[in-house]
C-alpha cells in the first residue's frame, strides 16, 4: 500500500470509526479527487492550521454548504475543461448531511452535478457534545435528548436519508459500514464509474458519542448489521440491487447493551421500548430481504 | 470627443440589463443566483445571455442564495471569476458564507440591489441589508446611478483579483431606483475590458497535481493573526481601490471618485455626506443653492469598506455644517455612517456642527425640497440624530 490519502498523525480519537471509514473511502478515490468536507471533527481531527493530514486537494468552508462548494468547484472544473478523471465528493457527517446541509444536499442532487456524496453517520452530532440529530436511532440518549424520570432518550425514529437520496432520481446509493473494507472498496469503486450524483450512506461508530471500549468499532459496526438495524444495500435507479445477508440474526440487545446510550433501557420496565427497536431491525430485514434463508420475494422500490 | 460622438455611443437601458452587460464582458465562468426582488431582472438578463450562447460560462442555478453564495465559494477556490447577486434577505440569508469567502481571501463579485430588511416585509430600497455586513470582510462599493454601477464591475474584478487585495468585492445598487428605470448609459466595450481587465490567475487553487488543504481549522494560537492580516487587507485595498478607478479613468474615459467623490465643497459652510442614487439629487440640489448664492457641498461615500476616513475627514474639516444622510440604521444606537464620520472629528479643536438623518427606509421618496427642508433645519441647528419625515400619524403619540 502506498501512502494513505487522509495521512497518520491526526487527533482523531482512538477507535474512531469515522477516520477508519475516511481512511477506507479515500485509499479507494484515490489522488485525483477533491474533497469538500463539512464542518464537523472530521475537519477539526484533519486540519489544524498549520498542519494538514489530506494527501488530495481538500476544501472546508461551512457545516451546512459542502454539496454546494462541491458544486462550485464541478462548475469550475467544467468552465475550465478539467473536470475529466477527477472525482468530486462531498463529505460531511449526519447532522451535516440530513440537517443543516439537507437542502444543499438536495440542490445539489437536483441539479444532477458529477459528485459523490458521502454521509459519515454516526448518529449525532458527536463534535458539540454528542447531541441528537436526525439520524439519531430510536430510544438512544444522548445530551440533548437525555434519558431520565420521564425520557427513554431520542423517541423520534432515524430519518431514512439514503431512501430521500434515492428520491432526487441519484443513480447510485448505496450503504456501508467500517466493518466491511471490501464492500467499501467495492461500493466506491462502482459509484466512481457513475457520471453524475451518487451517494455513500456509511455507519461510523462513535466510541466517546456511544460508549463503548475503543477496541470494539469493529464490532459495533458488525452487529448493527447483523441485527438488522443498519441494513446494507445498493439502490440503483430507484431499486434495491443487493443486500448484505445476515446469517444468523442477532437479537438487538446484543447490540445495544454495549453501549452507554442504551444503558436506560436495561432498567428498569423499558420492555416496550426494547420491543419498538426489535421491531425497526425486523422491518428492515423484512422490507430489504436480509435473511440469507429467507425467500426471495421482489423488493418494492423506494 | 465632441458631444455628438458621445452621444452616439449611449444606449437606453435598463440598469439591471447595463449590469448584466457589464458582467458579460468581465468573463466570469460561473454564475450562481437564487431569485429575489429586486435583484431578479439583473440573473434574468445573465440567464439569457448565457442561453444565447453570449458568454460561455456555467450558470448553477441553486435552491438558496447560502447556496448560491456556496457555489461561487467553491468554484473561486478552484481558480475562476465568479459572479452572483442578491438583496436584502437573500444578502441576509448568505452572510454566514460571506464572512466565510472574507477569511478565505476568495475575489467573489457581488451586486447587492439594495433593499430593506424583513419585518415588516418590504421589498423597496434602503441600504439596511449591505450596511449590515460591513464587517465580514468584504470591499463595498455604492454606486450612485446605472452608468457608475456599470463600471464599478470591472473595477471589482480588478480590484479583487490584485494580488495585493484578494478580497470579495459588493457593489451596491439602489433597488428598484437603478435595477428598474432606464437611463441613457455606454454599455462596456468588450476588447477595451479585456485589456484593462486580464483573465484571472490565481497561484493557489484545488488542484490534483498540487494538493492542498484550504479553510483550515485555526485555534487561539493562530486565529487572531489570521483575522489582523485579513483586517489589515481590507485596511491597505484603499491603494488598489484608487489606482483602479484612476486606470478605469484613462481607459474608458469616466472617473466618479475613488474611495469618495467631492461635489462642490471648496468654500461650502455645508457639506452633506450619502451614498448611494440619493447623491445625484444631493448633487442637483448643491448647483440649484449655488445658482441662488448659498454653498452647500456634497460628498458621496463611493467605497464604504475600507472606509475612506482620511479622505471624508480632509473634505469635510472646513464646513462649519456637516450632514449625514443614511438609509440604515443600527437599532439602539444611531446612524452607521454618522457614528463613523462623526468620530473622525473626535481630536479637532473645533469641529464642524453635525447631524445625521436616518432618510429612505424602505423606500420612502427623498424628493430634492424635502433633502433642502433637511440642508435648512440642520444649518439652523445641529440635529445629533433624527429620523426625518415620520408621519405622526402613524406613530400614536409614540415619536
Amino acid at each position: 500500500m502506498t501512502d494513505n490519502i487522509l495521512a497518520s498523525g491526526h487527533t482523531a480519537c482512538a477507535g474512531c470509526g469515522e477516520a477508519l471509514g475516511m481512511k477506507l473511502l479515500t485509499n479507494v478515490l484515490g489522488p485525483n479527487t477533491i474533497i469538500a468536507n463539512a464542518t464537523g471533527c472530521s475537519e477539526i481531527f484533519t486540519t489544524l492550521w498549520p498542519r494538514t493530514a489530506w494527501r488530495v486537494p481538500w476544501i472546508h468552508s461551512l457545516f451546512e454548504n459542502a454539496p454546494a462548494v462541491a458544486s462550485g468547484i464541478e462548475a469550475a472544473l467544467k468552465a475550465q475543461g478539467r473536470e475529466k478523471g477527477i472525482q468530486i465528493v462531498a463529505m460531511g457527517g449526519d447532522g451535516a448531511m440530513a440537517d443543516i446541509g439537507f437542502g444543499a444536499l438536495s440542490g445539489m442532487l437536483e441539479r444532477g452535478h458529477n459528485i459523490l456524496s458521502i454521509c459519515l453517520d454516526n448518529e449525532g452530532y458527536m463534535n458539540t457534545g454528542i447531541q441528537r440529530s436526525g439520524l439519531t436511532p430510536l430510544y438512544a440518549s444522548t445530551t440533548t435528548c437525555p434519558s431520565g424520570k420521564d425520557s427513554k432518550g431520542n423517541d423520534t425514529p432515524k430519518k431514512d436519508l439514503p431512501a430521500i437520496v434515492a428520491a432526487h432520481g441519484t443513480k447510485y446509493v448505496a450503504t456501508t459500514t467500517v466493518a466491511y473494507p471490501r464492500d467499501i472498496e467495492k461500493k466506491i469503486k462502482k459509484a466512481m464509474e457513475i457520471n453524475g450524483p451518487k451517494y455513500i450512506h456509511i455507519l461510523v461508530p462513535c466510541p466517546l458519542g456511544w460508549g463503548f471500549d475503543v477496541s470494539e468499532t469493529i464490532m459495533l459496526s458488525r452487529l448493527a448489521v447483523q441485527t438488522g438495524l443498519f441494513p446494507i444495500y445498493e439502490m440503483e435507479n430507484g431499486k434495491i440491487t443487493s443486500v448484505m445477508k445476515i446469517g444468523k440474526k442477532v437479537p438487538v440487545e446484543e447490540y445495544l447493551k454495549l453501549q452507554k446510550r442504551f444503558k436506560h433501557l436495561f432498567h428498569g420496565d423499558c420492555q416496550c421500548q426494547l420491543a419498538a427497536i426489535q421491531e425497526t431491525a425486523d422491518a428492515n430485514i423484512a422490507r430489504f430481504g436480509l435473511m440469507a434463508e429467507a425467500k426471495k420475494e421482489p423488493v418494492p422500490a423506494v | 470627443m465632441s458631444p455628438a460622438s458621445v452621444l452616439e455611443k449611449m444606449t437606453m437601458m435598463e440598469g439591471s440589463k447595463a449590469f448584466a452587460d457589464a458582467v458579460k464582458v468581465c468573463r466570469p465562468h460561473v454564475i450562481s443566483a437564487y431569485p429575489i426582488t429586486p435583484q431578479t431582472h439583473i440573473v434574468e438578463e445573465l440567464s439569457k445571455i448565457v442561453a444565447n450562447g453570449e458568454l460561455d460560462t456555467e450558470y448553477v442555478r441553486v435552491e438558496s442564495e447560502h447556496s448560491a453564495a456556496s457555489v461561487c465559494l467553491g468554484a473561486s477556490a478552484t481558480g475562476v471569476r465568479t459572479f452572483t447577486a442578491t438583496t436584502s434577505q437573500g444578502l441576509l440569508l448568505m452572510i454566514e458564507v460571506l464572512y466565510n469567502i472574507a477569511g478565505m481571501r476568495l475575489p467573489i463579485v457581488l451586486m447587492c440591489a439594495n433593499r430593506s430588511v424583513s419585518a415588516p416585509l418590504n421589498i423597496w430600497n434602503d441600504h439596511q441589508d449591505s450596511i449590515s455586513v460591513r464587517d465580514a470582510g468584504w470591499i463595498q462599493l455604492y454606486a450612485e446611478d446605472i452608468q457608475e454601477g456599470i463600471d464599478m464591475i470591472p473595477q471589482a474584478y480588478l480590484i479583487a483579483e490584485h494580488p495585493e487585495v484578494r478580497l470579495p468585492v459588493m457593489i451596491g445598487v439602489d433597488g428598484f431606483i437603478l435595477t428598474h428605470t432606464s437611463e441613457p448609459v455606454e454599455l462596456l466595450d468588450q476588447a477595451m475590458t479585456d485589456k484593462f481587465l486580464p483573465p484571472y490567475k490565481p497561484e493557489i487553487y484545488l488542484d490534483v497535481k498540487k494538493p492542498m488543504t484550504l479553510g483550515a481549522f485555526a485555534d487561539p494560537d493562530s486565529y487572531m493573526e489570521i483575522r489582523y492580516s485579513l483586517h489589515k487587507a481590507v485596511e491597505d485595498s484603499k491603494k488598489v481601490i484608487k489606482e483602479v478607478a484612476r486606470e478605469f479613468g484613462k481607459t474608458f474615459g469616466r472617473f466618479g471618485g475613488d474611495l469618495i467623490e467631492t461635489y462642490n465643497i471648496e468654500g461650502a459652510e455645508t457639506v452633506v455626506v450619502a451614498m448611494g442614487s440619493i447623491v445625484s439629487t444631493l448633487k442637483e440640489l448643491s448647483d440649484e443653492m449655488k445658482s441662488q448664492g448659498r454653498k452647500m457641498g456634497v460628498v458621496k461615500v463611493r467605497c464604504h469598506r475600507p472606509f475612506p476616513d482620511q479622505e471624508i475627514y480632509d473634505a469635510l474639516k472646513d464646513a462649519q455644517n456637516v450632514i449625514v444622510l443614511e438609509k440604515a440604521v443600527s437599532l439602539g444606537q444611531g446612524g452607521i455612517l454618522g457614528t463613523e464620520i462623526r468620530s473622525l472629528f473626535m481630536e479637532m479643536e473645533d469641529p464642524p456642527r453635525f447631524s445625521n438623518f436616518i432618510i429612505g427606509l424602505g423606500g420612502r421618496d427623498v424628493p430634492m425640497n424635502f433633502l433642502e427642508m433637511l440642508v435648512l433645519e440642520a444649518e439652523e441647528s445641529p440635529v445629533p440624530f433624527k429620523f426625518v419625515g415620520l408621519k405622526e400619524e402613524l406613530l400614536g403619540g409614540e415619536k
